[in-house]
């Protein structure tokens, strides 16, 4: 953690991209904090404009309710790290996908016990298709229980060979 | 876009909203309440999507408008009268048994794949966007919804007895599907969104069969007589009241 600075305004310096990013870095997702929002393909840029700092998001799932938390999180990290002034501003297009999440997040989520989203090209309904690894055990042998589960994000599986239950992130 | 057809194109998609809206406040009444929990989760699930996608849809007309669509939403919602909400009739029904729901569902669904895929082609760019977006979320849906179909009714006796009289009852109001949206003649001349009659055709086609093939008789009982998206049905007031109650006890509250 960078050390709060108070008292930072107008005229303070800018920070570098570097430092920015690595601030960024540091925000977890309020669901899933073992990730965060930047190797989740969530922060699409930061960019100064005059004084203000304009950190751009694109949410995951449309009703994604994190979404007030994720605001809040980045503005507090931000302001923690000496940016006065930052406005976080949201941006549905392109649409967020899984396709932009890093290979650090997917061995993460895998490391959780939750299966990364496979990676699908486009082609969501095909990758639906294909058996989905246990993330316990690596078996494939394993069956779809709930195409929802208990965020937007995530669906149930079962895997039949360590009677466990899992969450897939779906693939979007 | 021209202002003619941005005035046109907020009074759709307010109309669309209306529909998403409706369907994930029916659909959120299962909470707590699903045969199953693995329903129970879905349909809370299903709920919370279509209520995101309305807001999506609301924010979009408010961008057309050059209304603040941080407030436009919910001044929607929450401050519309009854009379003035342009959702079809067939979300509005009671979630009746959770064979109604599904079915109900699934007919929805297949419809709004359809639509969603067209509107990814619409030539106004922000429309296309937001429709590819929801378009991949409904996929799961539509996954769901269909998955159980069959299996009620081809299921047990019961099963099958209610699935069946489900569609008798769901099938006049899903007609009304076929009904333009308002504002659509001309933002379909203008190659802005597609004709909801010739999606209608396609879902016919496609519903009838699936339906057929999972040993259903699809009844071809008289459609409902408005269309017109103006008129509710007798469900619709209370519906209303109870989604507005909260937020009229003190209009002013934040949250």
């Amino acid at each position: 953690m960078l050390p709060r600075q108070a008292g930072i305004g107008a005229g303070s310096p800018r920070l570098g991209d570097a430092e920015l990013w690595a601030a960024l870095s540091e925000v977890p997702d309020p669901e899933m904090p073992i990730v965060n929002l930047v190797e989740l393909g969530i922060v699409r840029s930061a960019e100064w404009q005059a004084e203000q700092l304009v950190v751009t998001i694109t949410p995951t799932f449309a009703a994604c309710p994190a979404y007030a938390v994720i605001d809040q999180s980045i503005r507090e990290r931000l302001q923690a790290a000496g940016v006065a002034d930052v406005d976080v501003r949201v941006q549905h297009n392109p649409a967020w996908t899984t396709e932009w999440m890093t290979a650090a997040a997917r061995s993460k989520l895998q490391a959780a016990g939750l299966a990364p989203p496979p990676r699908h090209r486009g082609n969501v309904i095909q990758v639906l298709m294909e058996p989905v690894a246990c993330p316990r055990c690596g078996s494939h042998n394993t069956t779809l229980q709930n195409n929802f589960g208990t965020t937007p994000c995530r669906m149930i599986y079962t895997c039949v060979d360590c009677k466990e239950p899992f969450e897939m992130f779906k693939p979007l | 876009m021209e202002r003619t057809h941005q005035y046109a194109l907020s009074g759709y998609l307010i109309a669309l909203a209306d529909d998403e809206l409706i369907l994930g406040h029916r659909d959120s009444e299962w909470t707590g309440h699903a045969p199953i929990l693995e329903e129970d989760i879905a349909f809370a699930n299903l709920a919370l999507d279509e209520i995101g996608h309305a807001k999506l849809w609301y924010e979009l007309a408010a961008d057309l408008l050059g209304e603040d669509k941080n407030r436009y939403p919910d001044q929607l919602v929450y401050f519309r009268e009854p009379a003035r909400f342009r959702n079809l009739q067939l979300v509005e029904l009671p979630k009746g048994d959770w064979a109604f729901s599904t079915l109900r569902q699934y007919l929805f669904d297949a419809f709004e794949a359809l639509r969603l895929e067209a509107l990814s082609q619409s030539r106004y760019v922000p429309l296309a966007e937001i429709a590819a977006r929801i378009r991949t979320e409904e996929l799961y849906h539509l996954r769901h919804s269909q998955a159980w179909i069959p299996r009620l009714a081809l299921g047990t006796e019961e099963s099958a007895r209610r699935t069946q009289a489900a569609l008798d009852a769901l099938w006049p109001y899903a007609q009304a599907l076929a009904a333009p949206l308002p504002g659509e003649a001309d933002l379909h001349a203008a190659g802005i969104v597609p004709s909801s009659a010739e999606l209608f055709a396609r879902w016919s086609a496609a519903v009838e069969g699936f339906l057929t093939e999972a040993g259903l008789q699809v009844n071809l009982g008289a459609p409902i007589s408005d269309f017109s998206r103006k008129v509710h049905s007798e469900h619709f007031e209370s519906l209303i009241q109870n989604l507005q109650s909260v937020a009229r006890l003190d209009p002013e509250a934040m949250w």
